[in-house]
């Protein structure tokens, strides 16, 4: 056993991946946070209370995992997916019917959503509950408020591109919305003035049109796969960056 | 089937469910180490984590990293496995549910459409509240508290940040999902819906109660003058009162914070009072105008 186990780790292969050996000392404990290009996003020493569950809960990784099984299963969700009127819904009863694990998959993905959006709320009562906000963290806080947002516009243009009744109404309502804002949306206070139109106000823009149609489709589609994510990982970057720059997790200042 | 039983196993609604238990459980858990952690410090003793040493990244932190991720990735399959997600009939523009609701996270927002118009409800407001979350870490400028639950130190931060979060969010994302049907009535869970229901409510505007057309000038005054006073005395009479109580704590405050947090609070306090004027005396407006209505 002894000798297949060396004969494993001692060839130029597996020496080529993991470089050395790991002995546990200090050193060694060490270079395997930072000589990892995953692990090292931590810091290579932390406080007990980093480790301990009562204090943050592990909410925040616990969002950044929801948002890494949410990249994977929609991925695989893309491959089985056109965002077009005619051919959206029966992609969904494909899925439902003749993909292996579509339906799976599917079901991944949509609880991973509402379990993220639960999470991140979470994370945020724990930060807030802990002041964890304070100096020298206010402005890391105001990036997880943007973040919170994005992950509800993650899973609200998520919502319409199964084109099911739910999703078109719920979009609809929602979109609505935005025909009510002031000066800018055709039905709010003081648009007139502007001459905002359904055809050239804030709702128009969002939907591609005057009602939820293909092109709403299309836009749902690209904000939700391409566009939002894109700007959710740059803030989590920013955002994971910051933890380590503004002192790491929180703790008792007097210390 | 019971329809409260219905209603809390439909596909989407078990989220519900489930965000329902684990706030429960973690705001419990939030106020008792904050109220230990009272007890410790009022007693003398260091709060938790305050004499924490630094341990090894590599395994502790990795280690407990792995086993949740482990456990969330378990959580999610099984909850994956026993509940399918729902899909239903292929859109269609001329058939309109009712009631047609948001997603749930949006349903506390679609409430407050009941209580005011939409450029109030579902863009003004939600934009003060994303700009007000991020202004708390700058309008709040007590230094304790930082790195540790706790109550005593910060009492009022932490009861206006849990009325906003816990009342007017999370209750009313519950009332929106739970308690409302057909034509947004009104219905508790145990109710069967019921799409020819029809309840007479006449509503009437805040000028109304003393006998004055709210469509009026006489009627578009007194709106005014309620909403001015509102607005401007909820701005002065605080910092009347703070000047006598605390006149250090304004001065450290400074004018820009203490019109920016009280702006915040009373413009936050509206919806409550709103929501009792509309349900308790049956107003829908207080304050009429050409081009909007509040």
């Amino acid at each position: 056993m002894n000798d297949l186990f060396n004969k494993v780790k001692k060839n130029l292969i597996w020496k080529s991946v993991f470089r050395r050996d790991y002995r546990d000392n200090v050193r060694d404990r060490a270079l395997a946070i930072f000589g990892n290009v995953f692990l090292h996003l931590h810091p290579v020493k932390v406080r007990e209370s980093a480790v301990k569950l009562r204090y943050t809960w592990g909410m925040g990784g616990i969002t950044f995992l929801a948002f890494i099984i949410l990249t994977i299963t929609g991925v695989v969700l893309m491959f089985y997916y056109h965002p077009t009127v005619d051919q959206a819904y029966s992609d969904m009863k494909d899925l439902e019917f003749q993909v292996p694990y579509g339906v799976i998959t599917r079901n991944l993905h949509r609880w991973g959503a509402h379990f993220m959006v639960i999470v991140v709320m979470i994370h945020m009562f724990r930060v807030f509950m802990t002041g964890s906000y304070k100096a020298p963290r206010q402005f890391n806080w105001g990036i997880g408020v943007i973040l919170l947002v994005l992950t509800f516009l993650l899973s609200f243009t998520g919502y319409l591109l199964p084109w099911d009744q739910l999703g078109f109404w719920a979009i609809t309502v929602g979109t609505n919305m935005g025909a009510a804002t002031p000066l800018l949306g055709y039905q709010g206070p003081f648009s007139e003035y502007l001459h905002i139109t359904p055809y050239n106000d804030v709702r128009f823009a969002l939907l591609g049109g005057a009602i939820v149609g293909g092109n709403a489709l299309l836009r749902s589609y690209i904000w939700h796969c391409i566009a939002i994510p894109l700007i959710a990982t740059i803030l989590m970057v920013v955002h994971f960056w910051r933890v380590r720059k503004d002192g790491g997790i929180s703790r008792p200042q007097n210390n | 089937m019971n329809p409260f039983i219905e209603i809390i196993t439909q596909p989407d609604n078990i989220a519900i469910v489930i965000m329902i238990l684990m706030v429960s459980f973690f705001m419990v858990w939030a106020f008792q180490q904050a109220f230990q952690n009272d007890k410790l410090k009022s007693a003398g003793y260091a709060v938790d984590g305050e004499l924490d040493k630094d341990v090894d990244t590599f395994k502790p932190l990795v280690r407990i990293e792995l086993l949740i991720s482990l456990a969330v990735m378990l959580f999610l399959t099984v909850w994956s496995i026993v509940v399918d997600a729902p899909l239903e009939e292929i859109a269609n523009p001329t058939l309109t549910p009712n009631p047609a609701k948001a997603p749930w996270y949006f349903l506390g927002l679609q409430e407050l459409l009941v209580y005011f118009d939409p450029w109030l409800a579902g863009v003004v407001l939600p934009s003060l509240i994303v700009v007000g979350l991020i202004a708390i870490p700058y309008i709040d400028i007590n230094p304790k508290g930082n790195g540790y639950y706790t109550f005593s130190e910060r009492k009022y931060s932490i009861l206006i940040f849990s009325f906003g979060f816990f009342v007017l969010w999370l209750l009313l994302i519950v009332i929106g999902v739970f308690d409302r049907g057909p034509g947004w009535l009104w219905y508790w869970p145990w109710q069967e819906w019921d799409i020819q229901r029809v309840v007479y409510e006449p509503t009437r505007d805040l000028s109304n109660l003393v006998g004055i057309e709210s469509r009026s000038l006489p009627g578009f005054i007194i709106g005014a003058v309620v909403v001015g006073a509102y607005m401007i005395g909820g701005m002065i009479w605080p910092y009347k009162y703070w000047q006598k109580k605390n006149p250090e704590m304004l001065q450290q405050l400074g004018m820009t914070r203490y019109v920016t947090i009280v702006f915040l609070f009373i413009t936050m306090m509206s919806v409550p009072i709103k929501m009792i004027l509309r349900l308790v005396f049956l107003v829908k407006y207080v304050w009429i105008t050409p081009w909007f209505n509040v």
